[in-house]
């Protein structure tokens, strides 16, 4: 018999992973076969996120040492080169000097969701994930970086093969890196054409910015850029859409959820904190490697061991959160792991809240009676990123925007 | 709808920002924000507060726990003196304990409680009104309150308070909260001249917001502790020329010790404001019509000033407890570590509990050594402590073990501290870098470590705060991210203190405040 974690790993598993979770947390600090370390209770990763001698970039795993650097991007580096790009990139993006980026999309996220959901009228059934999850992310990180709106059916693909070569553990490791480092060539040379563009013509979109700045520490290398721009990509949009589809599944399946957010549309900001920690897209944090011995949970893992951080599991924690299988939108204080914490807390949280939050209160509100035609739907297989590969809906109408 | 953030919960993870730009704002991590904001931006607070990975956004203080069990006393009159925030926060933990009793509040201030720490932050460069920084409507605690009528004193054996204006108010247990004032400058005639102020209330916020929005042409400091050098970090922002005289050899010495201290003095003359360290004020001066003129240093030099900031430090209002028979005195009050009061004999007693920046007590992890700190979260943990206790019996009791946390924010940058840093032999930069001002440094006494301070680095503080409640090993000697190289631990430069020479170690183990405890380690050993 398999370990809870690699059950979860099965992609039979992927439409219900959470007793397998429950399972997990009864190890708090579980070795597996391959050496890794999966940490599943909520205040062990919580400390672990926090916890210096925890790397996040791969080159310090002793095994891989034949396997030939690429260049990480923020994601996959440690403080302070971690910390300078992420600043870097920030910069047209967030506070403090860009704190408005933002939150002025909200106009045009809402005619995205409106020209989307009009696009629903006039039919009965329609596949969630390909006409709405899919596109309004998509559209919105083209919209930010200053990727042209008709290159975008190319890096889908890209993106794509780029999720799903993604996992935990070490076995098939070297494979999948290879089969990735294929995907991330083309969409790395396709963007560094697009930065070479805007290094000539810049623009007010990020790219122009991650190319055109250069302040007191410096500005971005080419090869940083590049490497930006692929990380803000893949998970500014491959997230996003995982958790607009959680959550119509989550309204659809609690239908009296649904009457609740129609009858007092601000409910859907608690909605959206409570699907982050309910249905996180992101499941697990791989690619941790201890730099020290560290003592966590009762349990020491040795310096040099990869750590996997089952945050899926950790957000349902009863130890921290009570009742943590109910769906509660007036949940109080909900602290939840649903885009991680410590030093790379998600880069693009405030973009996945608004947009999710904008469609899925349109949804709600636009969509008359609509129904699951499959439960679970299919999944993609992915247990890093996960969500359904499509979500089959149907419905007796569209009301007017 | 109000607003107040636990800024010592908070990481700097921005992300209010990002939800509520015209109610948030941030430089580096150093967040700062509109505590009364226009009622058009209640949906994008909401957002926010929902949105805040650590929930640091009160917008009521409704209960962050459950109740801890039924409460061994429902019934009866308990009565608050000092109605500000630790005053208030006891108040709304009684009632989350099911006391359901009469509360009464005494208070010598006008008007419901407010904020203290934008005082001198956004209500000085004037983002903030200084009317503006009330803190969030308790939940109905129906308690009753005196205002503007000071306590005058504390008859223990007979259960009552005694008003100034002559009432008495009975109780069956009592809540001493009255906090600090600042201290004034020495000389009264000096300290009387038009253009002197003090901050420690929103009345002295308002007086000195309104000298400063007036322009004067330069503004001194007399001291460079916390309040001193915010005020300087505000002048510098609204772009007022600015001296700064400071008796040590830096800036936050006395909280932080030296080598800090200079980095925060390198902080501050990158900021144009004029630091002299290791120079007193001898007196202030003013013109036939009583308006300050400058002040005369001790090397003998001069400053002209209009505006002058008395920032020395505080004073402990104790004054009304005299004759009580309580251990009161300009220390504060002692008490046990559970926030009961010790009378001048050194006797625990039973109804009389103390909390906040008046109180003194034995810290298990700095050897049972008798500390006060000024600090909001310190005031608000032993609050719910010390209203916890209030209705528990000896069984139920919890111990005020939390290793404290303090947060300023200056020059755009965000300081935090776990533990005490004076409380300390050697320092070492174990993260980042001091000249980038940003790092983390880890405090140690005798081998293990006991305090951390961060420069922007706020994200880390969680895990040296474990490693202080562990009595981790100092210097720090495991292998982790952004060690730069050459750091190596260096004497702390903080103030001498008496130490006795055993060597048993506590640690705290434990995470709610229901479940931490303490236990000694003996050197070599294990609990
Ligand atoms: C300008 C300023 C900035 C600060 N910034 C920070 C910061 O950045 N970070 C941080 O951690 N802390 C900061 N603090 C400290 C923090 O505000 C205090 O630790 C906190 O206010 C202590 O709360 P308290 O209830 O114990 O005392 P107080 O807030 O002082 O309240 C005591 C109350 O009792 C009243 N009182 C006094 N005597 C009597 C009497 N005889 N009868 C009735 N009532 C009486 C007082 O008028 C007052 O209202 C700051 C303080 C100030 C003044």
């Amino acid at each position: 018999m398999s370990s809870p974690f690699e059950q979860i790993l099965d992609p039979a598993r992927r439409a219900d992973p959470y007793p397998l979770f429950d399972r997990l947390r009864d190890t708090p600090v579980a070795r597996q076969p391959d050496g890794t370390y999966v940490v599943s209770t909520y205040r062990e990763i919580v400390s672990l996120l926090h916890d210096p001698r925890v790397s996040s970039d791969r080159r310090n795993l002793g095994s891989d040492a034949g396997e030939a650097p690429r260049d990480p991007s923020f994601i996959g580096l440690d403080p302070p080169e971690h910390d300078r790009l992420r600043r870097l990139a920030m910069r047209h993006f967030g506070p403090p000097h860009a704190a408005r980026t933002v939150e002025e999309l909200r106009p045009e996220m809402l005619a995205i969701a409106t020209r989307l959901i009009d696009g629903l009228a006039g039919r009965s059934r329609a596949d969630i994930v390909d006409e709405v999850a899919y596109p309004l992310p998509v559209a919105v990180i083209c919209r930010l970086l200053g990727v042209p709106e008709e290159d975008e059916p190319r890096f889908h693909a890209w993106a794509d093969q780029a999720i799903e070569t993604l996992g935990p553990g070490e076995q098939d490791r070297a494979e999948r890196e290879r089969a990735r480092r294929e995907v991330l060539t083309e969409l790395e040379n396709y963007l560094a054409g697009l930065a070479e563009d805007r290094r000539r013509a810049p623009g007010t979109d990020m790219l122009s910015g991650f190319v055109t700045y250069h302040g007191p520490e410096g500005g971005m290398t080419h090869r940083e850029v590049v490497a930006t721009a692929v990380l803000l990509l893949i998970a500014g949009h491959e997230t996003t859409i995982n958790l607009i589809a959680n959550g119509l599944l989550t309204f659809l399946r609690h239908p009296g959820l649904l009457d609740r957010v129609r009858a007092e549309p601000g409910l859907i900001v608690p909605a959206v904190e409570e699907l982050l920690r309910y249905e996180p897209p992101v499941q697990l944090i791989s690619s941790r490697i201890a730099l020290a011995d560290i003592e966590v949970g009762g349990t020491t893992i040795p310096a040099g061991s990869p750590v996997v951080l089952a945050v899926a599991a950790g957000s349902r924690d009863p130890a921290h959160t009570p009742d943590p299988g109910l769906f509660l939108l007036d949940r109080p204080r909900n602290e939840h792991l649903g885009f991680g914490g410590g030093a790379h807390y998600c880069f693009g949280a405030p973009l996945a809240r608004l947009e999710t939050q904008i469609v899925l209160g349109e949804l709600v509100r636009r969509l008359r009676a609509p129904r699951l035609v499959a439960d679970p739907p299919p999944y993609r297989p992915s247990a890093v990123l996960r969500g359904p590969r499509h979500l089959v809906i149907d419905y007796a109408g569209v009301d007017p925007a | 709808m109000r607003v107040v953030v636990d800024l010592t919960r908070c990481q700097g993870y921005g992300q209010c920002v990002f939800l509520a730009p015209d109610v948030f704002t941030m430089r580096e991590e150093a967040l700062l924000y509109d505590l009364d904001p226009a009622a058009d931006q209640d949906d994008h607070v909401r957002r926010a507060a929902a949105a805040c990975p650590v929930q640091a956004i009160h917008l009521d203080w409704a209960a962050r726990r459950p109740p801890s069990g039924r409460p061994a006393r429902r019934e009866g009159r308990i009565v608050v003196v000092g109605a500000s925030l630790a005053g208030a926060r006891a108040a709304e933990v009684l009632r989350r304990e099911g006391f359901e009793g009469t509360i009464t509040l005494i208070g010598d201030e006008a008007g419901e409680p407010y904020d203290r720490p934008p005082l001198s932050k956004q209500v000085l460069t004037g983002q903030v009104a200084a009317g503006h920084t009330l803190l969030p409507r308790l939940r109905d605690t129906g308690a009753e309150w005196l205002c503007g009528v000071p306590a005058a004193a504390l008859d223990v054996a007979g259960k009552r308070v005694l008003l100034a204006d002559g009432r008495e108010v009975p109780f069956d247990r009592v809540l001493l909260a009255t906090g600090t004032r600042a201290r004034p400058w020495p000389e009264p005639a000096e300290a009387a001249l038009e253009g002197v102020h003090t901050l420690r209330t929103v009345a002295d916020a308002a007086r000195l917001r309104a000298a400063l929005a007036a322009g004067p042409r330069r503004v001194l400091i007399l001291g460079a502790g916390f309040t001193g050098s915010e005020i300087a970090s505000v002048c510098r922002e609204l772009d007022l020329p600015v001296t700064v005289v400071e008796r040590a050899a830096t800036p936050l010495m006395s909280a932080l010790g030296g080598v800090i201290g200079e980095v925060a003095a390198g902080l501050q003359r990158a900021h144009g404001v004029d630091l002299r360290c290791g120079v007193t004020v001898a007196a202030l001066e003013g013109d036939p019509a009583g308006r300050l003129r400058g002040a005369r240093l001790s090397d003998g030099s001069t400053v002209e000033a209009d505006v002058a900031v008395v920032a020395l430090g505080s004073v402990r209002n104790v004054e009304w407890l005299q004759g009580s028979g309580l251990a009161a005195g300009p220390w504060g009050v002692t008490c046990d570590a559970g926030c009961r009061a010790v009378d001048l004999n050194g006797l625990v007693t039973d109804d009389v509990f103390v909390a906040g920046d008046i109180a003194r007590f034995p810290h298990p992890l700095y050897e049972y050594q008798f500390m006060s700190l000024e600090h909001w979260g310190n005031a608000v943990d032993q609050a719910e402590i010390a209203a916890h206790n209030m209705v528990s019996d000896q069984a139920h009791r919890w111990p005020y073990l939390a290793a404290p946390v303090f947060w300023s924010s200056q020059f755009g940058v965000n300081i935090k501290s776990a533990g005490v840093p004076t409380f300390a032999d050697e320092i070492m930069i174990t993260q980042g870098s001091a000249a980038e001002r940003r790092f983390v440094a880890v405090y140690g006494y005798r081998g293990r470590v006991t305090a951390a301070v961060t420069f922007d680095q706020a994200m880390w503080l969680e895990f040296y705060q474990r490693l202080i409640e562990g009595a981790a090993p100092f210097p720090p000697d495991f292998r982790h991210v952004d060690r730069r190289a050459g750091d190596g631990p260096v004497s702390a430069r903080v103030p001498e203190r008496v130490v006795p020479t055993a060597g048993a170690t506590v640690v705290v183990t434990g995470h709610d405040p229901a479940e931490r405890r303490a236990s000694l380690l003996h050197s070599g050993g294990t609990a």
